[in-house]
C-alpha cells in the first residue's frame, strides 16, 4: 500500500486506538491536516497549543487512553512545553505530535524552526526526531508504548514536513522491543512476603496513596486491602479518590493542606505503606520527623521514587495492581477483627474529632462553602478539574472524592491554566459527565482562551471561578509570612466574567451572597452548553490546615 | 566517594545530550566522560567518572537506568567489581636549554613517548590510570607545561579475579 508519510501517521494512530486529536496547524503540519481531512480521527481545534496538550492529558486522566495532541513547527511545538512538563511530572500518558522543518533545513534557523526535542528532553519520558520516513511507523509504535507502560508519561515525536509528504510503502510495525526499557511489573516475591509479615504485625498501620494506585487501576485492589485488614488510607493530591473519600477508613489528603488526623496518623504511625506515591516535599514536610518511628513499604513501579527522598526499610519495584492482588491472595480469607485496631482507630478518630477542615460563614461567599455546594448538588458524581493555588486546595479539601478518575489537577508542576483545558479534555472523553472547572481569577486567565473551543464543539463545561481579586495562594503566603505585604498578587482590573463568558457564546452567572451560590449552580448545570459562574468570595480567606514549608507535617497551623 | 560508572547505551544521535543532562538536571557532577562505539555499532559505551554520597549514587544509578536509551549501567565501586582504567594524555613540554635529557628520563620512567618535536617543545603522549597521569603532570609542572589534553578514562571490568 503506498500511502504519504502523514497517512501512515494517521494509519499508525487507528493501531493505537486514538479516537480524538487535540491539535492547532500550521506550515510545517499541512500534510497531516490534510489527511485529517478525510479520517475517521476526530480532531478539535483548541486556541492555544498549551491548552491542546492539557485537554490531552484531561482527555488521558479521564479514559485512562493515551491523549493524543497535533501541533506545528517551532511556536506551536513551543506552546506545548507546559503542557509536557506538566504531565511528566503528573505522570500522564501523552503523545504529542509536532511539525519539523524539511531535514534539510534543520539546523540552519528555518521559519518556525525551534529544536524541539532538544528543549523537551528534560520534560518527556522519551521523545523523538523522525530522521527517515521507514522509521515512522516503528517510532510511532514505540511512542505510544512507552507513554502509556511501566510509570506512564509524555513522549513527543517531531515530524520533519518532507518526511510527512514523502510517498512510500506502509509497512506497519506491530512489534516493540527497546533493549534499554523493559518495565517490572511483577513485585518480587519474597519482598511481597516480607511486607505483608510487616502490615500483619504492624499496631500502627497506614496506607499512604498515591497518582500511582490511579494510573494502574488499582483502587479496587487498594479499597479490598485496606477493609480487609483495618488500615486507614491516607492519600496525596494525586491519589484522590483511589479509596473513597467517605469511608470510615479514610484520613483525607495528608501533607502541607492535608487534615489534621492524615498528618497525625503519619507522624505517629508504626508502618507507613507507599503505594504509588513519591514522598513529595509537599506531602513529607521535615523529612526527620515524617513517618519517623515507622517502618516504611514502598511499592512503586519507578524505582528512582523509592529511597529518593526517605529511606524505605522494604522496596517493592512493580505495579500496582498486580502486587496489590498479591497481598490479597496472601491474606486470603484472613481479616484482622477491629478489635484488634480498636486502639489506633480511637486514637485517630481523637484527631479527626479535631475537624480540621473548617471555616466560619460570614456574609460574604466563603470559597470552601461553594465546593461543599458543588458537592451536595451533583451530589459526588461530577468529574472536577482544578487549577493551582488555594482553588485547588480548597477543591481537595472539601470535595469528597469516591472514585478514581475524577479529579484532574496539576499536581507536580502546579501549572496555571490546566484546569480548564483538561475539563475540555475530560468531557470530550466523558461527554455525559457533569464536568466542572474550579478555578481562581487568576488561573482562569491563563488559558480562558479555549472557551471558544467548548463553545464550538458544545462541550458543557462549567467554571466555577472563585474570584478573591486576588492571586490568593501567593496571598495568603504574604499574609502568613512576609507580614501582609501584598506584593503584586491583587488584582485591581479584572474583565467581566459574565460578559465574557457571553461575548464567546457561553453563558454567565454571577453570585456575591452566600444564598446566591446554590441556586445559581443549580442553573448553572441545568444550561446545556459552557457556563461561567463567578463567585465573589471572601478575599482574606485562606486555606487551613497549612503546614510551613519545611516544618514538620504535625506542626499545623488550624484554623 | 569517586565513582566509575560504565554506561553502555544505543548508538543514537542526542544520547550523550540525554545523559549529560539528567546530570545537569540534578545536580550532579561529571569529573570525566569518554563515549565511544562498541563492537556492535548500534552501541555506545560510555564512562563517567562522579562523585557522591551512597544516596546520590543510588540515584545516579537508578536515573541512568531510567533513561529509554541507556541498556546496562554498571558502578565499579558498588559491587566490589575489579576494573582497569586507563586515560590517554598528550602533554606539550617547554624543553628550554639544558632539560631535553631529564625530561626524556621522565617520559621513559612512565612508558611514555614523545610524539611530536619542535625547538622549544616535545609533545609527549602518556597512558595510565588517572594517578599515574596526575604524577607525570607533577614532575612536568616546574619544566613547564605549554597544553595538555586528557581524554578522560576508559574502563573495563576485569575478567579473572585474582584468589
Amino acid at each position: 500500500m503506498k500511502l504519504n508519510g502523514a497517512q501512515i501517521l494517521l494509519e499508525c494512530l487507528l493501531r493505537e486506538k486514538v479516537k480524538v486529536i487535540f491539535g492547532y496547524p500550521g506550515g510545517s503540519v499541512l500534510d497531516v491536516y490534510n489527511a485529517l481531512y478525510d479520517s475517521k480521527i476526530k480532531h478539535i481545534l483548541v486556541r492555544h497549543e498549551q491548552g491542546a496538550v492539557h485537554a490531552a492529558d484531561g482527555y488521558a486522566r479521564v479514559s485512562g487512553d493515551v491523549g493524543v495532541c497535533l501541533v506545528t513547527s517551532g511556536p506551536g511545538a513551543t506552546n506545548t512545553v507546559t503542557g509536557l512538563a506538566t504531565a511528566y511530572m503528573d505522570s500522564i500518558p501523552v503523545v504529542v505530535l509536532t511539525g519539523q522543518v524539511p531535514t534539510r533545513l534543520i539546523g540552519n534557523d528555518a521559519f518556525q524552526e525551534a529544536d524541539i526535542v532538544g528543549i523537551t528532553r528534560p520534560c518527556t519520558k522519551h521523545n523523538y526526531l523522525v530522521r527517515n520516513a521507514k522509521e515512522l511507523p516503528g517510532v510511532i509504535k514505540e511512542a505510544f508504548y512507552i507513554a502509556r507502560s511501566g510509570r506512564p508519561g509524555p513522549v513527543l515525536v517531531d515530524l520533519p514536513k518532507d518526511i510527512l509528504g514523502k510517498t512510500m510503502d506502509f509497512q506497519f510495525s506491530d512489534k516493540v522491543n527497546i533493549k534499554g526499557y523493559k518495565p517490572t511489573y511483577k513485585g518480587n516475591r519474597r519482598q511481597i512476603t516480607r511486607a505483608l509479615e510487616e502490615i500483619l504485625q504492624a499496631k500502627k498501620p497506614v496506607i499512604y496513596a498515591g497518582g500511582g494506585v490511579i494510573l494502574a487501576n488499582a483502587s479496587n485492589e487498594l479499597s479490598k486491602l485496606a477493609k480487609a485488614l483495618k488500615i486507614p488510607v491516607t492519600m496525596t493530591l494525586m491519589g484522590l479518590g483511589c479509596f473513597p473519600g467517605a469511608h470510615p477508613l479514610s484520613l483525607g489528603m495528608l501533607g502541607m493542606h492535608g487534615t489534621y488526623s492524615a498528618n497525625m496518623a503519619v507522624t505517629n504511625c508504626d508502618l507507613l505503606i507507599g503505594i504509588g506515591a513519591r514522598f513529595d516535599d509537599r506531602v513529607t514536610g521535615d523529612l526527620n520527623a515524617f513517618a519517623a518511628s515507622a517502618k516504611i513499604i514502598h511499592v512503586d513501579i519507578d524505582p528512582t521514587s523509592i529511597s529518593k527522598n526517605i529511606k524505605v526499610d522494604i522496596p517493592i519495584v512493580g505495579n500496582a495492581r498486580d502486587i496489590l492482588k498479591e497481598f490479597l491472595e496472601d491474606i486470603g480469607s484472613k481479616k484482622v477483627k477491629m478489635s484488634a485496631r480498636k486502639q489506633w482507630l480511637d486514637e485517630i478518630d481523637s484527631w479527626k474529632s479535631k475537624h480540621s477542615l473548617a471555616y466560619k460563614m460570614d456574609k460574604t461567599i466563603k470559597p470552601q462553602f461553594v465546593i461543599e455546594k458543588i458537592y451536595e448538588i451533583t451530589k459526588g458524581k461530577s468529574i472536577i478539574a482544578t487549577e493551582v493555588g488555594q482553588n485547588q486546595m480548597w477543591s481537595a479539601q472539601y470535595f469528597t472524592f469516591d472514585k478514581p478518575r475524577k479529579f484532574l489537577t496539576s499536581g507536580g508542576l502546579g501549572t496555571m491554566g490546566y484546569g480548564f483545558p483538561a475539563a475540555i479534555g475530560a468531557q470530550v472523553a466523558d461527554p455525559k459527565a457533569t464536568v466542572i472547572d474550579i478555578a481562581g481569577d487568576g488561573s482562569i486567565q491563563m488559558n480562558i482562551q479555549e472557551l471558544a473551543t467548548a463553545v464550538q464543539y458544545n462541550l458543557p463545561v462549567k467554571i466555577a471561578i472563585l474570584n478573591n481579586y486576588s492571586l490568593g495562594m501567593v496571598r495568603q503566603w504574604q499574609q502568613l509570612f512576609y507580614k501582609k505585604r501584598y506584593s503584586h498578587s491583587t488584582f485591581e482590573k479584572h474583565p467581566d466574567f459574565v460578559k465574557l463568558a457571553e461575548a464567546y457564546g457561553a453563558a454567565g452567572l454571577r453570585a456575591t451572597k452566600p444564598d446566591e451560590v446554590g441556586p445559581v449552580i443549580r442553573k448553572a448545570l441545568s444550561i446545556p452548553k459552557p457556563v461561567i459562574i463567578e463567585f465573589i468570595v471572601e478575599q482574606e480567606e485562606c486555606v487551613y490546615p497549612m503546614v510551613p514549608a519545611g516544618a514538620p507535617i504535625s506542626k499545623m497551623l488550624l484554623l | 566517594m569517586r565513582h566509575t560508572i560504565s554506561v553502555l547505551v544505543d548508538n543514537k544521535p542526542g544520547v550523550l545530550a540525554r545523559v549529560a543532562g539528567l546530570f545537569s538536571g540534578r545536580g550532579f557532577n561529571i569529573e570525566s566522560l569518554s563515549v565511544n562505539e562498541t563492537l556492535d555499532p548500534s552501541m555506545s559505551q560510555m564512562t563517567i567518572i562522579t562523585r557522591g554520597d551512597d544516596r546520590i549514587l543510588e540515584q545516579i544509578n537508578k536515573q541512568l537506568n531510567k533513561l529509554i536509551d541507556v541498556i546496562k549501567v554498571i558502578d565499579f565501586q558498588s559491587g566490589e567489581c575489579r576494573f582497569i582504567g586507563r586515560e590517554l594524555a598528550l602533554i606539550k613540554v617547554n624543553v628550554g636549554d639544558h632539560r631535553r635529557a631529564e625530561i626524556l628520563s621522565i617520559i621513559d620512567i612512565f612508558r611514555g613517548k614523545v610524539v611530536d618535536v619542535s625547538r622549544n617543545h616535545y609533545t609527549v603522549e602518556v597512558t595510565g590510570d588517572e594517578e599515574k597521569i596526575g604524577a607525570i603532570i607533577d614532575l612536568f609542572k616546574p619544566i613547564g607545561i605549554k597544553e595538555i589534553v586528557r581524554t578522560g578514562t576508559a574502563t573495563l571490568p576485569r575478567e579473572n579475579k585474582p584468589e
